[in-house]
């Protein structure tokens, strides 16, 4: 079965040298695609667990009552909404990456405490994580102030009443943005083709680079493969929209 | 300390010349006046004559600009007040409920004794199912605050509100905002409340209620008491003519 398929994109890739899919007959080029897919899949679900919490702490720290603190945060969202998320990954792994501290496991070699992959997990969830903040708090703004003052009567402390009241709520409102964020953050993971990070798309430049009669299979497999990945996290999100849905609240 | 010293034979709570100002509205101009253990004091007076402005600043919700509130014998809006102390002997009750939409009725009336007395939650969730069945809403506990009619959610507010097992409960106009039929279901709670010794603060504007249930009606107009007394004269006896002209709109 695998065979009859491998030798008919083999066959293909002579008769129509434009379609080489290389990746489905040479079991070398399959492992690098697993092996950027698996980057990309790591890269993107480290991503959106840590813009997402970034999204929470900052949403949490923009109520504080130091103005200090407030204008901290108003100072992150600023810089990584206003500037572009291709030059922020450059300046993260070549300017900050020079200043980290380097260990040496072979006592030979220096290797930076951060890899390329940690600089480009950094970058984007600080990224995706300023948009997360501004859509928390736009969440927690929704959250009528007499609800937050039945809280604060019982004697629930700030924290309290963000854990167990605002922030539940205000999730749910922010939902449709956040899934919004997170499918353009999982299709930024891409730009960390510039600091080498070897995900799917860098496994597949290198690719056709290498065998440039795969180059329109790649194109073709780079779709397939986004489609798929924002439609399932799109699907998840839904599904996740729908489990939190109060019964007899909001539309 | 000082709490210790107070005896019941004093008033519980005790509001001396309170005054209150909004900018340059001052909504409260010298309000004072007593409640003993397991008095039930109601509040009338037009719309926008202080009356909820008062009875927020009773759990500190609302800061005083002058004068002193003591429930018992612990003034309230001491710098070093103990916060949790205070809300957890003063219960309050809002007119839009204010229930936390995201819980169940028990879930509701269970949070802020864990949360806040991090007691146990078996024997919370005991106390909260009593309390339930006491606002005669049995059968609803997993329902969710928008499955309730606006009745029942008051009565859950109120559940939520004993919980914490209160000296003092404040009721601000709890019924304004209900339907007639529903109105008497809410009332009979309370006067359930009143006639097991509960110590209640009520505004409101059911003046048959408060001819009932009162121990002593106190009148509010532009941010003083105009007139008071215990519900058999202060009816039929008023003599300062806003009073008069009040009652005759409302009676
Ligand atoms: N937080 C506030 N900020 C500014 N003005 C307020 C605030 N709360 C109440 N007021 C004003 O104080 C006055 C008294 O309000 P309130 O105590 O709610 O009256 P009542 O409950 O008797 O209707 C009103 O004019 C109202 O607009
Ligand atoms: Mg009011």
């Amino acid at each position: 079965m695998i065979e009859s398929v491998q030798a008919y994109f083999r066959a293909l890739a002579e008769t129509h040298p434009k379609w080489n899919f290389i990746y489905l007959y040479d079991p070398v080029q399959a492992a690098r695609i697993a092996e950027g897919l698996w980057m990309t899949l790591q890269l993107a679900v480290a991503c959106v667990v840590f813009s997402v919490l970034i999204g929470v702490a900052g949403a949490w720290l923009q109520g504080a009552r130091q103005a200090v603190v407030r204008a901290f945060v108003q100072g992150y969202i600023q810089f990584f909404r206003n500037t572009p998320p291709l030059i922020q990954l450059l300046f993260f792994y070549f300017a900050l990456g020079q200043f980290t501290p380097t260990y040496s496991p072979d006592g030979w070699l220096e290797v930076p405490v951060i890899s390329n992959v940690g600089w480009a997990i950094i970058s984007l969830s600080f990224f995706a994580g300023a948009f997360n903040v501004e859509i928390f708090r736009a969440g927690i703004e929704a959250i009528p102030e007499s609800t937050r003052e039945a809280a604060d009567a019982l004697g629930m402390s700030r924290l309290q009443i963000y854990v167990y009241v605002v922030f539940p709520l205000a999730f749910r409102v922010s939902l449709p943005a956040l899934n919004n964020n997170l499918v353009n953050l999982v299709k930024t993971t891409t730009q960390a083709i510039v600091i080498a990070v070897p995900e799917l798309l860098y496994q597949l430049v290198s690719m056709y680079n290498d065998y440039s009669t795969s180059q329109n299979a790649c194109m073709l497999l780079m779709f397939v493969v986004y489609i798929t990945l924002v439609g399932v996290l799109v699907l998840g999100m839904n599904r996740w929209e729908r489990a939190l849905r109060i019964p007899g609240y909001g539309a | 300390m000082n709490e210790r010293s107070w005896d019941p034979s004093r008033p519980i709570v005790s509001i001396r010349d309170v005054h209150k100002s909004f900018g340059d509205l001052e909504v409260l101009k010298g309000v004072s006046f007593d409640v003993m253990k397991g008095e039930v004091v109601c509040i009338i007076g037009p719309s926008g004559s202080g009356k909820s402005t008062l009875i927020r600043c009773v759990n500190a919700l609302n800061s005083i600009d002058r004068g002193s509130i003591l429930v018992e014998g612990q003034e309230v809006h001491a710098p070093d007040l103990d916060m949790l102390e205070l809300r957890r002997k003063v219960g309050m009750v809002f007119q839009q409920y204010n229930l936390f939409p995201h819980k169940t009725a028990l879930e509701n009336v269970m949070m802020a004794p864990v949360l806040v007395l991090k007691e146990p939650r078996r024997e919370v969730e005991e106390r909260a199912r009593t309390l339930i069945r006491k606002v005669r809403l049995d059968g609803k506990e997993s329902s969710y605050p928008g499955e309730l009619s606006g009745g029942q959610q008051q009565r859950v507010a109120i559940a939520r509100s004993l919980a914490m097992r209160p000296d003092v409960m404040l009721f601000d106009e709890i019924t304004a905002a209900l339907d007639p039929e529903t109105v008497k279901e809410v009332l009979v709670t309370i006067r359930e409340l009143a006639e097991e010794g509960m110590t209640c603060i009520l505004v409101t504007h059911e003046m048959g209620f408060a001819r009932e249930v009162a121990n002593h009606i106190y009148f509010t107009d532009r941010g003083v008491i105009v007139e008071h007394g215990p519900p058999a004269t202060f009816f039929t006896e008023a003599r300062d003519p806003r009073t008069r002209e009040f009652l005759s709109q409302i009676l």
